[in-house]
């Protein structure tokens, strides 16, 4: 890695530097940690998108506006915010908690 | 106005899927909402579970470049950062985030320092209350009566009012807001990043693991504690004070919902005595009186 101290370039053999990078997992396969899995009802959405701006994860992905929303299962965690603040479809909740 | 939801869908994803946050983190509502509303971040981050959360070395949840410091240094390093990025003509925002320990307690002389000097940088906090990372310890922004590891009775003295220290700094933007209402929070955001100098945004951000709460209803907690006064959502502009469109009504303590509902919703008050939650009541109507002095 080359760096530039005081104008001079140097060249270091060794990254001196804990320089990390993003990465999507980091912490692994979260979904492994549920119990409980959302589950999507198409008939009920009404494509608000409140699950998509209160879920923690970002695991609530939705293409394009318009589109449905649907779920990273890889790692979604199972927190439960997403049915908690869906409103459906004449108080038919388009998502719910099942078992894993 | 607050903002669309198709503008903030359009934004780049600041938070990678897959970090070690708990499973319905308000901080983590609270970084992706925030973060995601600014132009070219540079954050800066003191010890806190935000310098948990993303994750194991080398890899980062965070997808915006992201400096780890000592508590004592971050508005430092973020005002050596600002400057050094304006010398070389680079338009970046930069930012500390950090816990309530990091702002209130830890590293208060340090922000005083910089917003002294005006810096040019967005100071956000997101306030969980207490030291989430190192075991649920007390700190300064602790609400009276919470049980803490380090208050296994509840906490005896009321939160302190972080915000008016701040706001005697006379620095040019300060707000309140909540990841109960994300929409809201993300347009004080964008609004703070056009204005220059040294910016304060306080976030209440419920923490399930250490409020002993359901994961599932975090939202619905930032909302409750915008309903019940606990938590005033409010903006001050040189020196001038105006409340939310969400937190108006409740100047007026009749509009509140009781505090109770608030709190039987988390196991850290489960032991609070009525005379308790009265103390608590008291200390919500007293800093309505402060901010109203301000408006
Ligand atoms: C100078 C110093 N004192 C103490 C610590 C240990 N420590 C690390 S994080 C932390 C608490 C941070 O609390 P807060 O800022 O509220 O963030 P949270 O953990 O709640 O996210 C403490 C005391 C430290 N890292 N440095
Ligand atoms: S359960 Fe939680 S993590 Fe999973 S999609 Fe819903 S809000 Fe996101
Ligand atoms: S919150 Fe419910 S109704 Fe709204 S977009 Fe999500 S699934 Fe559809
Ligand atoms: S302890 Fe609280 S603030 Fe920290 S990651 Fe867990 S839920 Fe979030």
């Amino acid at each position: 890695m080359k760096v530039i101290i005081l104008n001079e370039e140097i060249e270091l053999k060794d990254p001196v530097l804990p320089l990390g990078r993003p990465t999507l997992g980091s912490a692994g396969e979260t979904g492994d940690w549920r119990t409980y899995r959302p589950k999507f009802i198409e008939e009920n959405c009404i494509k608000c998108y409140k699950c998509w701006l209160s879920c923690p994860e970002g695991t609530i992905r939705v293409d394009a506006h318009g589109e449905y929303p649907y779920i990273d299962y890889v790692y979604c965690k199972g927190c439960g915010v997403c049915v908690h603040v869906c409103p459906g479809r004449k108080k038919q909740k388009a998502l719910e908690m099942t078992p894993e | 106005m607050n903002v669309k939801i198709p503008e903030m869908m359009n934004r780049p994803e600041v938070l990678l899927r897959g970090n070690f946050a708990c499973a319905g983190c308000g901080l983590s509502i609270a970084y992706k909402t925030a973060i995601s509303a600014l132009n070219r971040p540079i954050v800066v981050i003191p010890a806190c579970c935000a310098s948990v959360i993303q994750s194991l070395h080398p890899n980062v949840t965070y997808n915006v470049p992201t400096l780890n410091i000592a508590f004592a240094a971050h508005a430092s390093a973020a005002s050596g950062i600002a400057r050094a990025k304006k010398m070389r003509g680079e338009d970046t925002t930069t930012v500390v985030w950090s816990g309530d320990g990091g702002t209130y307690d830890i590293g208060l002389a340090t922000w005083s320092g910089a917003a002294e000097r005006n810096e040019n940088i967005i100071h956000f906090c997101y306030d969980n209350g207490f030291y989430s990372n190192t075991g649920a310890q007390r700190s300064s922004a602790t609400p009276r009566g919470a049980v803490t590891t380090t208050t296994p009775g509840g906490k005896r003295e009321k939160r302190k009012s972080v915000v008016r220290i701040m706001a005697a700094h006379d620095i040019p933007y300060i707000a309140t807001a909540s990841i109960g209402y994300p929409r809201d929070l993300y347009t004080k955001v964008k609004k703070a990043s056009l204005i220059e100098g040294y910016r304060f945004i306080l976030i209440d951000a419920p923490c399930p693991t250490g409020w002993n709460s359901d994961p599932a209803i975090t939202p619905e907690l930032g909302e409750l504690s915008v309903k019940t006064g606990f938590f005033p959502l409010y903006e001050i502009e040189e020196g001038k004070l105006t409340f939310s469109k969400r937190s108006i009504r409740y100047k007026d303590p009749a509009n509140r919902l009781p505090v109770e509902n608030y709190l039987e919703k988390q196991g850290r008050f489960k032991s609070m005595t009525s005379d308790q939650i009265k103390l608590l009541t008291d200390d919500l109507q007293h800093e309505w009186d402060m901010l109203s002095r301000l408006e």
